[in-house]
């Protein structure tokens, strides 16, 4: 009897505590959305009230739209994000099966060579990735962009992923070898459809700072027409900043995209996670 | 031993394009940074090798050291914000969401991650709004609850600035050790929590005396991932107080010091060599950094295998 009131106790005290923390984590996303609602006068004279009927504005809204650039900087983000996604999954998977499949010679020293860039960050070589760029012609191009994340996802990409690969049953695929599959069939057809939650958990990993990236974008392709949706924010903020309504608009904009495709991914993300690395 | 095996050029095939794109855009030019940082222009606009005058430059010349100094101390101040804060906070949440039969578990998880999709410019934003004293939430709020005199312009006071900032970046970065913790916790098999529990451990005793042993090396990796992403930070500093990371530098890390130096700023031009020598200097600092974990704390770790 006691021990069930204790307990009750203590997961109450636990939703408390929970429930602190995620108001603390919400409420500045809470106050952009809601004070991209108000009318200027509203969101000065009580920041913190939702929009009701008398100061319920779109002004914001239709002001980026007007921009009309937003819609470009959304879709180079996009292009940026996805294609480096595909790019890290696809050469980040073959590297771990090879590492994680075969022994040869030279196997551990690859795998270290390829952990090295999870520790040394990749800005660090900006000064002379910038050089390269700009001799093969590719500052201001989406290109560039999409080179730079994929090697900077690539480390963490086939660190997991072989952690991951290892887990597959041999049985499985010397079954598939026996049939007289080719080793980019096994690869492809029995091993990729079995680390999906491992893609997951990569996926989310790689894509977050890709999209939130500020400092490649301006220093490789500040350009009106490659810019993507993070820099192009922060410029807006610089030039609209007495502009309140179409500040918080832009900044509502900008959170929904990460936020549909992180709800997409996170129900593998635990899934992930837990039968990973880093256990 | 007569017949060699053939080459098997699947391998080759299957570790070709990681390999090939991660030596041309990550090892090439950390190769070159590494190089540039030995060279230095000459009167004349020649480029000419000068060894590591560069570094004796950035650590001996008083222009230069100061605000390397200033920095690199900032830097640290700013990591050690986050180990204090970020990483207890982050176990402490995660051991909570990990507590059985807790309902709305993913509801929770998902809420706190939220900050950390978030892109800096946003996070950045939204935070001067909340703490301006002008239009200012947080002095509203202080107000409500009679602790108006408790504010202050805390982004904009020298000795405050840096503080506040390490905590809005704890604020976003806290679902990284919670996500990482929580998976180590539910992959604790649940045989040992029931041997625990038979012998009558629970509750804090079984969280301090079971269960953080054996999430020790998570916490340990997460921990030099927190080193490693404060010594690389800058998006943060830049979009919340620009490039002069003011007031008065006092905001000024190792991230804004190279962009700074290596691209110049108002009426300072831009320095490629010295830019390369921070740069260095801060992969040295990293390098050093990783080490000392490699080699002191690991190794000194338990790791149980269930």
């Amino acid at each position: 009897m006691s021990t069930a009131r204790h307990s009750a106790a203590r997961s109450i005290a636990a939703h408390g505590v929970l429930i602190l923390y995620t108001v603390i984590a919400l409420f500045p996303v809470f106050v952009i959305v809601v004070n991209s609602f108000k009318s200027r006068r509203a969101i000065f004279a009580d920041p913190l009230a939702l929009p009701t009927a008398e100061t319920f504005d779109m002004v914001g809204y239709q002001t980026v739209l007007k921009q009309g650039d937003f819609l470009l900087y959304f879709q180079n983000s996009m292009v940026v994000t996805v294609a480096s996604l595909f790019f890290v999954l696809l050469f980040g998977a073959m590297a771990a099966f090879a590492l994680s499949e075969y022994r040869f010679r030279g196997n551990l020293l690859m795998g270290l060579y390829l952990a090295l860039g999870i520790m040394i960050p990749i800005r660090l070589g900006t000064v002379a990735i910038l050089q390269i760029m700009v001799a093969s012609g590719l500052v201001n191009t989406l290109t560039a962009l999409i080179l730079v994340y994929t090697a900077q996802g690539l480390p963490l990409a086939v660190f997991i992923l072989s952690e991951f690969m290892r887990g597959v049953s041999d049985d499985l695929k010397n079954a598939g070898r026996i049939d007289g599959l080719s080793e980019y069939t096994i690869f492809f057809r029995l091993v990729l459809p079995l680390v999906r939650p491992a893609m997951a958990t990569v996926a989310v990993f790689t894509m977050i700072p890709i999209w939130n990236d500020l400092w490649f974008p301006l220093i490789l392709a500040p350009s009106e027409a490659t810019k993507t949706i993070t820099l192009g924010s922060q410029v807006f903020i610089g030039q609209f900043v007495t502009n309140w309504n179409a500040v918080l608009a832009a900044l509502g904009l900008a959170i929904v995209p990460v936020l549909i495709l992180y709800l997409i991914f996170s129900r593998q993300l635990i899934r992930g996670i837990t039968a990973g690395a880093v256990k | 031993m007569a017949q060699r095996k053939p080459f098997r050029w699947h391998i080759a095939v299957f570790l070709a394009p990681a390999l090939l794109v991660y030596t041309a855009i990550m090892i090439v030019p950390l190769i070159g940074t590494l190089n540039l940082s030995l060279f230095n222009l000459t009167e004349a606009g020649g480029r000419v090798f000068v060894g590591l005058k560069n570094f004796a430059t950035l650590f001996g010349d008083p222009r230069w050291s100061e605000s390397f100094w200033n920095a690199l101390g900032n830097n640290g101040w700013f990591f050690l914000v986050h180990m204090l804060v970020q990483n207890p906070v982050g176990v402490m949440l995660a051991a909570l969401l990990s507590s059985p039969r807790l309902r709305m578990a993913a509801f929770y998880r998902t809420a706190i991650f939220i900050p950390t999709i978030l892109s800096f410019v946003i996070v950045g934003f939204v935070w001067k709004l909340i703490l301006s004293p002008i239009w200012g939430i947080a002095p509203g709020m202080l107000d409500a609850v009679g602790l108006k005199a408790l504010f202050a312009p805390w982004l904009g006071k020298e000795e405050y600035a840096l503080t506040t900032l390490a905590l809005i970046s704890v604020w976003q970065f806290v679902g990284i050790p919670m996500m990482l913790i929580y998976a180590a916790l539910l992959s604790i098999p649940d045989e040992v929590i029931e041997a625990a529990e038979m012998d009558g451990v629970t509750g804090w005793s079984q969280f301090w005396k079971i269960k953080l042993p054996l999430i020790l090396p998570s916490i340990g990796i997460i921990s030099i991932l927190t080193f490693v992403g404060n010594f690389n930070a800058f998006d943060l500093i830049y979009v919340s107080q620009g490039a002069l990371a003011g007031p008065n530098f006092s905001t000024d890390i190792l991230g804004t010091f190279l962009y700074r130096t290596f691209f110049g700023f108002q009426l300072q031009l831009g320095d490629p060599h010295m830019g390369a020598t921070i740069a260095t200097a801060m992969f040295g600092i990293i390098l050093v950094g990783v080490c000392f974990y490699l080699f002191a704390i690991q190794t000194r770790l338990r790791r149980y295998q269930f």
